[in-house]
């Protein structure tokens, strides 16, 4: 029982805190929880498909398929979430404004919440396939069904316990800060989503599986729970190579600079605009 | 710099030689078969893992930093090294109290 309650937090820590995030970057806009709710469902149903592909996943393109399939799902979510950010850095002002004059709330055309949406939907469904798998093995050896249920579901409800906690540590943040911190937060989360894509293209043998620099698994293994909510938080590697730095800060500075340029030109336009 | 360069063409030449030494293992019974296997050090080489039994399983290990799902009755490859001589654990994550193992490199 307790084998499948650990497996089960694990998956669902990632996409809890991701999703989390997400509902932290878009508070008090209407419709958000559709969006995100939306997005989380499709990741469900795609979680079960991709399970039950699971085998073809693996033989397709010569047996890297799956390394394939993992990388690209995290940088479609890391181009999400970049794409995300660098939207909020021309409009955050004018959306923290709304949302301190007109009573928490503003409309969502005013904030395309489908990338978070997609982005949401993404963490599910990596995450999501595994549980899928996991439970089906569990299931087919007839090994004590009631047992497995209660530890996935108490997996499931740790997972999503801790998100939670995130999220009202979140909430107190005050709204004109808020977007600077989630845009951070996202910033640091599609940094490690590149490192580890980067991380199965080395597997697959697509980059170079290269030494890693240094080995901090001694003072902080990744699967130590910090270590994971590290890892998952902001890119935490206990033994980083070279090409997964070259991802992390490439990532950074890209969508750093992409912030930062349109911001530049937003306040050229428009200096005047009040702050409150 | 110099030294980065030339280990990112080595490490390329050897990917596009794909003559690489393979090592095979299996899973029966939620353990591996066998549960140790030794390379040489500084070499890529290419690990045939067959999942003999009906579930699927996860090869993952952290030392090597390498998480493969294979499903049941079925083959994959795994790509590790070139590494320094050590040892490295790697186990099945949906079994792992039984399915343990260790790659030696010398």
């Amino acid at each position: 029982m307790l084998g499948s309650s650990i497996i089960v937090f694990r998956e669902v820590l990632e996409a809890a805190l991701v999703i989390t995030i997400l509902l932290a970057a878009t508070r008090g806009l209407i419709g958000r929880n559709r969006w995100i709710g939306g997005g989380v469902s499709m990741g469900v149903i795609g979680a079960i498909i991709v399970a039950f592909f699971a085998g073809n996943i693996a033989d397709a393109f010569e047996g890297i398929g799956q390394e394939l399939f993992n990388a690209g799902v995290l940088f479609c979510a890391v181009f999400m979430l970049a794409w995300h950010n660098i939207w909020m850095s021309s409009h955050a002002r004018e959306l923290v404004a709304n949302l301190q004059r007109v009573s928490n709330d503003v409309s969502t055309g005013e904030l395309p919440v489908y990338f978070l949406s997609i982005a949401a939907g993404l963490a599910v469904l990596r995450e999501g396939s595994e549980i899928v798998l996991f439970l089906y093995g569990f299931a087919a050896s007839g090994e004590g069904a009631a047992q497995m249920t209660l530890g996935s579901i108490l997996g499931l409800v740790g997972g999503i316990a801790v998100g939670v906690l995130l999220y009202s540590g979140l909430l107190r943040i005050p709204t004109a800060l808020l977007f600077r911190v989630t845009g951070w937060l996202i910033l640091l989360l599609a940094a490690g989503m590149a490192a580890t894509a980067s991380g199965y293209l080395s597997q697959a043998g697509l980059l170079p599986s290269l030494m890693p620099l240094w080995n901090t698994s001694e003072f902080l293994s990744e699967h130590s729970v910090i270590g994971q909510l590290l890892h998952i938080m902001i890119g935490y590697q206990a033994r980083p190579t070279v090409i997964d730095l070259g991802f992390y800060f490439g990532t950074l500075i890209l969508i750093g600079s992409g912030m930062y340029l349109i911001s530049k030109q937003k306040f050229r336009q428009s200096p005047a605009l009040p702050v409150n | 710099m110099k030294y980065l360069i030339f280990m990112i063409f080595i490490s390329f030449s050897g990917l596009v030689a794909a003559e690489l030494p393979i090592y095979e293992l299996s899973i029966k019974d939620h353990r591996f078969q066998p549960d140790t296997i030794e390379i040489p050090a500084g070499t890529k080489v290419k690990l045939l893992v067959k999942n003999l039994d009906a579930t699927p399983e996860e090869f993952e290990s952290h030392e090597l930093n390498r998480e493969k799902i294979i499903p049941g009755n079925s083959e994959v490859k795994i790509f590790i090294g070139p590494l320094d001589p050590g040892e490295y654990g790697f186990f099945g994550e949906f079994n792992e109290a039984t399915a343990q193992g260790k790659i030696i490199v010398k």
